[in-house]
Order: structure tokens, then C-alpha cells, then sequence
């Protein structure tokens, strides 16, 4: 549906990620997901071969390609996997992204050219215990110590946060509020331990942490953006991250429709395939076509943030959008497979524990909604 | 040393193939791609390169219409430093003859030390096209190679045959082709394919290589498709769903035929 959308390059990641994904995600990501098992070594892999510095500029070692071309991986890998594709969205979308967009000079010599290839993993935490959709209250403190910084408190749901060696924190240093916070960037180091993994419904092969700051040491120039205005730094990635995750979202829809339609019509009942049922019909046309709706606000969000131009809305609403196309995806799948795709023997169940997620971070639909309204009615909607 | 892999674009093996009633040709108008395996030749290329002298480097020769850049771009990718492509319009309709013709006059104008192929196409999944080349070329040829090493000014190969594994040599220059099991070829990285774009192409014309428009297309070719029809449907199979006894229904039904005891 997309390739007359995509330009030669952004196709040719398309074919790389894809072949990369059947060949060595596909075969695996089941019992990956049975066992719980974060598969480090092929994330890993992905950063060999370039498609961890997909957005990472040519002199800092990265193919200096579009956030679109970020997209097209992150809904790939998501088709069969939606742990890898979201360790490799908040790499780049939550960690290399705000450091193209605000770090120094000097922070983007240092960790873009590791980022690329993978030599580092990055990871985003803003989210702590008492702070998810209200960013604005984050506890975390940074205080200036000798040589810069020193930070204390809890993150919660940090992804990638078992792995990481990069991060984009986000902590406390001025008043109350939202102009109080400050974004930092640091490699994991005495002060920074990863906490219990958090058990999760679905997304077995991501890591989802606790990340515990007990003293730990930013150097001065391990600030990012301006002192205080950290929060500025939180939203704006968002912004951009949300169209990946939205991307996610397709990737695992697309996987769910694909599911249905080869168990229709492969499963016969009553003298034939159950393709030839309606009932069966109808829920898969009607997220065909929902699907290609999403993955069109998808590429349409990406290239508003690649023309530079404002993306806030567009990939809210992408994101509102997908993710519920992939949760009721992965629920016609579960549907049309019956008892089969009820079963841990069958994929269908997992993209439907799977794709709940895509509702719930970098924004709950609730907060995308919240979005959307106050762009359409201004002040009144601020009540 | 300087190595040849000659590579295809065959239309996306993922898709349905499908044969023109008219010309009775394969229809190659939808998406189009590297045929898969001569990823297996450019490999094993790479690492003949790797191993070899500085200085050793790898062309791409194809023929295959000018829209088969991506194709080319795929190919250098791969590993390939530069590509030599025949691109006329007087190739369509080429056969076996024409193309193996074709090729030859494009590696003639090269001293290769070695010419690679796949082991075959995965359109009309020919074989032959490595023995047609060589032929032309008067090299000898080695085909179903399944592992290879450089001695010298020689090759020591294993070659896989219906009965097991010959083990020849074979004097450079030489013409062979590889296995699709000789080699697990890597994934190129993204850089690369990004500076593919970059390497150097050289896309000729049937002039620029001695041949008249005769020599290829379907004047050049030696078969001529009279008709086509489908195998006949096999009338005696039996399609098992299995409810958890297919792998006994399956085993009854090979002793009845005295396959397994």
C-alpha cells in the first residue's frame, strides 16, 4: 500500500529490516516470548547492520536517514515482535532523538557515534512511581555537586531500562512544577542501578525496569537543553515518539490481520474454509482498512517531523488511532482462529497481549484524546 | 584478483508468478529484486576478497533492463565494489543463447580471474547460465560448487553432485557456480546500502560491447515458446487437517504403500 508513498531509500531499509526480521526474529520471537527472554544479543545485531542509526547523521556514523525510514523498522520488527520494536523505538526515538534535537555539540560526538551502531543502547526515564501521565510532578532531584550533578530517586517503567547504557533522564531542579525539571544524559555508572523488572500481560522480550538513582554522578555537561526546562525537552520527544509507537501499533496489527486471513483460509468447517463465512469476512475487511488509515496518519505524522514542521497533532492522533486498530486487530485475530486463538500454541494470543500497550505508553489514549481536544478548543477545554 | 559475479533481476518471489498469454513470457512489470541466489555468489566473492591481496575487488555484471538499478544497488550492497550493467532494449526476448551471448561479450572486455554465478535463476529457475557463459569464454567451469578455496593460481572446490561430493581443481581464470549451501550470506548494513548508490555503475549499450541488435532479443535466441500448459492436477492426493491423529493417518499411509515397514 506504501510504496508508492516511499522514496528508493526508505524502501531499501524497508527490504533490510524485513529480511533481517524474517530471518532472525521470526523464527524465535515465540518461544522468546514463552521465556520471557530479551533477545540482547539480536538487538545487538541490529546496530551491526545499521538500523540502530537510522536517524543518526552521516559524520556521527549513522545513515542520516528520516524519522519515516524509523517508522518503516520500528512497524517491521513490530509485525513479528513488538519487544524488539520497542526497544529499538525508544533508542532512537526516545534517547538519539532528543539528542539530534537538543544536546551540545559535544554530547552528540561522544554518544551518537555508539548509539549507530549499538555499542551503546539508550533508554528514556521520565516515568517514576507517582508521575505517568502527570510528567509535571516527577520527584527525582538533580543537585549541583562538585563537577556537575547528583541525582536521586525512582524511575518506573524504563524501557530498555535492564539493558541500558544511555540515558535521557529526566529529574527535579528547581520549585514545584512544571519549569522545575531538568533532562540529563549519562552512561550507566555507580548510582544508577537497574531495579526489579516489571511482569508485564504481554511484551515479554522487552525489558521494563525500575531504574533506582541513589547519588548518581551527571557531569556538568551532562545537561541537556536549558536548566528547568527539561520539561520542554520531555514533551517535544514525545512528540515524535509517539509516531513510533503508533508505528508499533500498525506493526503489530498487521501481524494480527495477517494471522486472520491465513487461518481463514486455511481452517475448513462445515464442507469449506471459513473464509467463505461473512462473520468471518467482515471483521478482517474492516481492519484492512483501518489499518491502512492508521499506517497513512503514520506516515503522514513522520513526514510533518521530517518536513520540520509541527507534528504534535499528527502523531497524537496516529497514535489514538493505531492503537486501538491494533488492539481490535489482535482481537479479530483471537476471534476468527475460536479456541485456537485462545491458545499459547497459536501467535494470535500474543499480539493480543501485545498490543494493549500501544494504548498505554508515551501517552494513554486518554492523554492523546486530552491532546487533540485542546488543539481543537483552546482555552475553553482547559475548564 | 579480480572477480565477476553476474547476478539476475527476477521479479519478487513473493508474488504470484505470472506468464503473459501473448507472449508467453513471464511477466516482469511488478516488483522486481535481486535474484536470491546469487546473495550466495556476492558472499562468497566477499570472501575470496577478504582473503586475497589489497587491491582485489568485485564487479557486479548483470543484464537486465535500465530500471534495474535497485537491483544493481542491492547487489553493491552486498558487497560488490562496482557494477557493470547491460541495459538495452534490443534484450528483451533474450533465451539462453542470446543472454549467455549477452554476458560473455559484457566479461570479455574484463580479465577476470573469476567469473561467479548462482546457482540459478529463480524466475524460469535455469541452471545452465554459468556453463553457457564459460562455454562462450572458453574457461572451464565448475557448477554446484559447495565449498571453494584459493590455491594460488587455481581453485580447489567441492562440488555437490547427486551422489555425494566431487572434489576438483580447477587453473584460474575459471568460471563457476555456487550452491545455495556454500555460504550464509550477511546481512548488508544499512551504510552500505546507502553508499551503494555511490560506487561506480557503468551501464553499456549493445554497441558498446560489439553486438548488433541480431545477436540478442528474439532474433538472437535459438527456442521459440510454441505453447504452455498447467501440469495436470495429481487426481490422488489427500489433504490431512490435523485433529491430532494426521501423524498416524500419515503413517498409515505410507506403510500401505510399503514406504516404511
Amino acid at each position: 500500500m506504501e510504496a508508492a508513498l516511499l522514496t528508493d531509500a526508505q524502501r531499501d531499509v524497508q527490504d533490510l529490516v524485513r529480511t533481517f526480521a524474517e530471518g532472525e526474529i521470526a523464527p524465535h520471537a515465540a518461544s522468546w516470548d514463552r521465556e520471557h527472554h530479551v533477545p540482547l544479543d539480536v538487538i545487538r545485531r541490529l546496530g551491526e547492520i545499521g538500523l540502530l542509526g537510522v536517524i543518526v547523521p552521516e559524520e556521527h556514523g549513522g545513515s542520516g536517514l528520516d524519522y519515516t525510514s524509523l517508522c518503516l523498522v520500528v512497524e517491521e520488527l513490530a509485525r513479528h515482535d513488538a519487544g524488539v520494536s520497542v526497544a529499538v523505538a525508544v533508542h532512537a526515538g526516545l534517547c538519539v532523538a532528543p539528542l539530534l534535537r537538543f544536546g551540545t555539540p559535544t554530547q552528540q560526538a561522544a554518544f551518537l557515534p555508539r548509539l549507530a551502531t549499538g555499542a551503546l543502547l539508550g533508554a528514556y526515564a521520565l516515568t517514576e512511581p507517582d508521575a505517568g501521565s502527570d510528567t509535571a510532578s516527577i520527584r527525582a532531584r538533580a543537585v549541583r555537586s562538585q563537577g556537575g550533578w547528583r541525582l536521586d530517586g525512582t524511575k518506573t517503567w524504563i524501557t530498555n531500562g535492564g539493558f541500558a547504557d544511555l540515558f535521557v533522564v529526566f529529574a527535579r531542579t528547581g520549585g514545584a512544577g512544571a519549569r522545575g525539571i531538568s533532562a540529563f544524559v549519562a552512561e550507566r555508572g555507580v548510582g544508577l542501578d537497574s531495579g526489579k523488572e516489571i511482569p508485564k500481560l504481554g511484551l515479554h522480550t522487552s525489558s521494563t525496569a525500575e531504574i533506582v538513582l541513589d547519588g548518581f554522578a551527571v557531569p556538568t555537561d551532562g545537561l541537556v537543553g536549558t536548566e528547568n526546562e527539561g520539561l520542554k525537552v520531555a514533551l517535544a520527544t514525545l512528540d515524535g515518539g509517539r509516531i513510533t509507537i503508533a508505528a508499533q501499533a500498525c506493526g503489530i496489527a498487521r501481524a494480527a490481520l495477517e494471522i486472520a486471513v491465513s487461518y481463514a483460509q486455511d481452517r475448513s468447517a462445515f464442507g469449506g474454509p471459513i473464509a467463505r463465512f461473512q462473520g468471518v469476512q467482515f471483521p478482517i475487511a474492516e481492519i484492512a482498512a483501518r489499518l491502512d488509515g492508521a499506517w497513512l496518519m503514520v506516515l503522514h505524522a513522520a513526514a510533518l517531523r521530517d518536513g520540520g514542521l509541527p507534528h504534535a497533532q499528527a502523531g497524537a492522533r496516529a497514535k489514538l488511532v493505531a492503537s486501538r486498530v491494533a488492539v481490535d486487530a489482535a482481537d479479530v485475530a483471537v476471534q476468527t482462529l475460536g479456541g485456537y486463538g485462545y491458545s499459547a500454541e497459536f501467535p494470535a494470543e500474543r499480539c493480543y497481549r501485545d498490543a494493549k500497550i500501544t494504548e498505554l505508553y508515551e501517552g494513554t489514549s486518554q492523554i492523546q484524546r486530552l491532546v487533540i481536544a485542546r488543539s481543537l478548543l483552546g482555552d475553553a477545554a482547559r475548564g | 584478483m579480480k572477480i565477476a559475479v553476474c547476478v539476475k533481476e527476477v521479479p519478487d518471489p513473493t508474488a504470484e508468478k505470472r506468464i503473459d498469454p501473448d507472449t508467453k513470457r513471464l511477466v516482469r512489470s511488478g516488483e522486481n529484486t535481486l535474484n536470491r541466489y546469487d546473495r550466495h555468489a556476492i558472499e562468497e566473492a566477499v570472501r575470496l576478497r577478504e582473503g586475497a591481496a589489497p587491491g582485489a575487488e568485485i564487479a557486479v555484471v548483470l543484464v537486465a533492463p535500465a530500471s534495474a538499478s535497485r537491483t544493481v544497488d542491492k547487489a553493491l550492497a552486498q558487497g560488490g565494489d562496482r557494477s557493470v550493467h547491460l541495459a538495452d532494449d534490443g534484450l528483451s526476448g533474450s533465451d539462453i543463447v542470446a543472454t549467455s551471448r549477452a554476458l560473455a561479450a559484457v566479461l570479455a572486455r574484463d580479465s577476470y580471474d573469476l567469473i561467479v554465478f548462482g546457482q540459478q535463476g529463480s524466475d524460469a529457475e535455469c541452471y545452465v547460465m554459468a556453463s553457457a557463459v564459460a562455454e562462450r569464454l572458453a574457461r572451464p567451469c565448475v557448477t554446484q560448487v559447495a565449498a571453494l578455496a584459493l590455491d594460488g593460481s587455481s581453485l580447489k572446490v567441492k562440488r555437490q553432485v547427486e551422489t555425494g561430493y566431487e572434489t576438483l581443481e580447477v587453473s584460474l581464470p575459471a568460471v563457476i557456480s555456487v550452491s545455495d549451501a556454500i555460504n550464509e550470506p550477511r546481512y548488508p548494513s544499512l551504510p552500505a546500502i546507502m553508499g551503494a548508490k555511490r560506487k561506480p555503475h557503468e551501464v553499456l549499450s549493445l554497441a558498446d560491447v560489439g553486438l548488433a541488435a541480431g545477436d540478442v532479443g528474439v532474433d538472437g535466441s535459438r527456442t521459440h515458446v510454441s505453447a504452455l500448459s498447467k501440469p495436470p492436477t495429481r487426481g490422488d492426493s489427500v489433504k490431512l487437517e490435523d485433529d491430532g491423529t494426521a501423524a498416524e493417518k500419515i503413517l498409515a499411509f505410507l506403510v500401505e504403500r510399503k514406504v516404511v515397514a
